[in-house]
């Protein structure tokens, strides 16, 4: 009974899996006819300086994004998790980034942000109207922000329902020992939720390898290269300079740096739970 | 829950996010019912002085509905058979336990969850062109269904489990097969992992950029995702417009997260707290 399921996914995941490796090692422009390469995408891709910037964005993203939304989800998460009903309201209207598509929420903020005829603008406030876009620092906060936009209520829903597991006993038995509710937070909450506290960041910064479609349509990797993350650079590579080659070069470090990450935060003590798409 | 009764800090925090949440919610609705004119003379905050529904004309007149059945027709085409394959994995998984094949098959999957999707797309590419399916709504099912097999099999694994193993012994006992067993037993118990997995897939498939993207080029094999960025790059100038497309592209989903909410809020905190 698993076998449906087993072929799909050899053809359309394992297969891939092996063949971009394969094609790293070759030479096709995404149409004619594929000729072996040996190593010198390799040595191309690995020796072009726009290699260390792209990592470093991507990473840089991935950390920031990681760092903002950790502890603003996990005080949500802790809050909504009581049983009073306008929480229950709150975490239903949290909820509803998530049913936007990254490319509709893209487009949001970059009507949004427009220094003409954005709310800055509109609302004769300087500091808002700025070239958010147009400057390099800026348009990496903005990719933070919108990231943590849109997935901060993910996170916050999964930190609810660990926060929901966490014994009342535990608290009782701290406010008898006179633990205030901050030192409660510290030594009973955030211990107790470890394991999700694994699996958010697990999702969170494997999902970040992934902020394509956002970062595209946001940014297309500008201005200049300033937010050229790895996803990026594969695309423009592969399916706009038609190099399919070296675009399979930075592929294969994009499987390779996902898979790293998913076994060191496992090694951390956290469960199996990871995604690929976290663009869901 | 006495930590949390008097949670100041999160209490506002709480607030304060919904606040961020709903502002540019807020502004893209009422921006949609504006007319060019009173979006630039008018407050962003302002509810439209003369609402219009000539945005959503536009919209609709540039074929936006042939892209929502684009849509409808990938993500149905999509999750109905991952869900249904998925299933009869997971089944297998729980039941066969201890089985060496099963055990390699589930760990293949596991390892599935670990790997950026994006990073496979050149050589998924290369054979979407070789089985001449490229630029076809086909091209974008099959790769999804493949996508989506990893998280739902973990889930519902996880869910299969908890149905107590004396029901299926008693069930054995009274003659019924696997099949049955999957029918009778299995399916009505995890139903509602069933509709949460399809919802979250779905949720992913829907809003998909890449896989059009790459793996289509006609405009009338576009969903709306794509849609919606090509109707920005040519009414740029026009942020009305493009507001009401990510109003009408965005409303089925609400609506239909109305509907479906407590599910998929349940089944999402229980699928990944474990």
């Amino acid at each position: 009974m698993a076998l449906p399921a087993l072929a799909i996914f050899l053809v359309f995941g394992v297969v891939p899996l092996v063949g971009v490796l394969l094609l790293s090692f070759t030479q096709w422009d995404g149409l004619g006819a594929i000729h072996t390469a040996g190593f010198s995408n390799w040595r191309s891709v690995l020796s072009d300086p726009a290699l260390p910037h792209s990592l470093f964005v991507t990473f840089e993203i991935m950390i920031l994004s990681w760092a903002v939304q950790t502890p603003i989800s996990l005080l949500l998460g802790v809050f909504l998790a009581g049983r009073q009903r306008y929480r229950a309201l709150l975490a239903v209207l949290y909820f509803v980034p998530l049913l936007l598509s990254s490319a509709a929420i893209a487009i949001t903020y970059k009507a949004l942000l427009d220094p003409n005829f954005g709310l800055g603008a509109g609302l004769h406030l300087d500091f808002l109207a700025q070239d958010w876009l147009g400057k390099s620092h800026l348009a990496l906060g903005v990719v933070i922000f919108v990231v943590s936009w849109q997935f901060i209520p993910f996170h916050s829903l999964i930190y609810q329902g660990g926060a929901r597991q966490i014994p009342a006993t535990m608290y009782e038995a701290a406010s008898i020992d006179g633990a205030g509710r901050v030192r409660q937070f510290f030594s009973i909450t955030v211990p107790q939720l470890k394991y999700t506290i694994i699996t958010s960041s697990t999702l969170m910064v494997v999902g970040s390898l992934t902020f394509f479609d956002l970062i595209f349509v946001l940014t297309a990797g500008g201005p200049g290269d300033a937010t050229r993350v790895l996803a990026l650079d594969m695309y423009k590579r592969g399916f706009q300079a038609n190099l399919m080659g070296p675009a399979s070069v930075i592929a294969v470090l994009l499987v390779l740096i996902g898979l790293g990450l998913a076994l060191l935060l496992r090694r951390l003590g956290g469960s199996t739970t990871a995604s690929q798409q976290e663009g869901a | 829950m006495r930590l949390i009764r008097r949670n100041w800090l999160g209490g506002t925090a709480g607030w304060l996010w919904l606040v961020i949440v709903l502002v540019p919610l807020y502004w893209i609705v009422i921006t949609s019912f504006k007319d060019q004119a009173g979006f630039f003379t008018q407050n962003p905050f302002a509810l439209p002085a003369d609402p219009t529904f000539n945005n959503y004309k536009l919209v609709i007149e540039s074929d936006f509905p042939r892209y929502f059945l684009n849509s409808v027709i990938v993500t149905a085409g999509t999750i109905l058979p991952a869900v249904a394959i998925s299933f009869m994995a997971a089944y297998a998984i729980v039941r066969g336990a201890g089985g060496r094949f099963l055990a390699g098959v589930n760990g293949l999957f596991l390892m599935g969850l670990a790997i950026p999707l994006q990073a496979t797309i050149i050589p998924v590419y290369l054979l979407i062109i070789k089985m001449h399916l490229y630029d076809s709504l086909l091209a974008i099912i099959l790769p999804s269904i493949a996508f989506s097999i990893p998280l739902s099999v973990l889930v519902l694994t996880n869910f299969i489990r908890d149905v107590p193993k004396e029901l299926f012994e008693s069930m054995r006992v009274d003659g019924a097969t696997e099949w049955g067993m999957l029918r009778g037993l299995a399916l009505p118990l995890v139903r509602p992992a069933l509709v949460t997995v399809s919802i979250y897939n779905g949720l992913g498939v829907w809003n998909g950029f890449l896989l059009p993207l790459i793996l289509t080029q006609s405009p009338e094999k576009r969903t709306l995702p794509l849609a919606l960025w090509t109707f920005q790059g040519q009414y740029s100038v026009n942020v009305p417009a493009v507001l009401a497309s990510v109003v009408l592209t965005t409303l089925p989903i609400v609506i239909l997260y109305a509907i479906g909410r407590r599910q998929l809020l349940s089944g999402l905190t229980a699928g990944f707290s474990r």
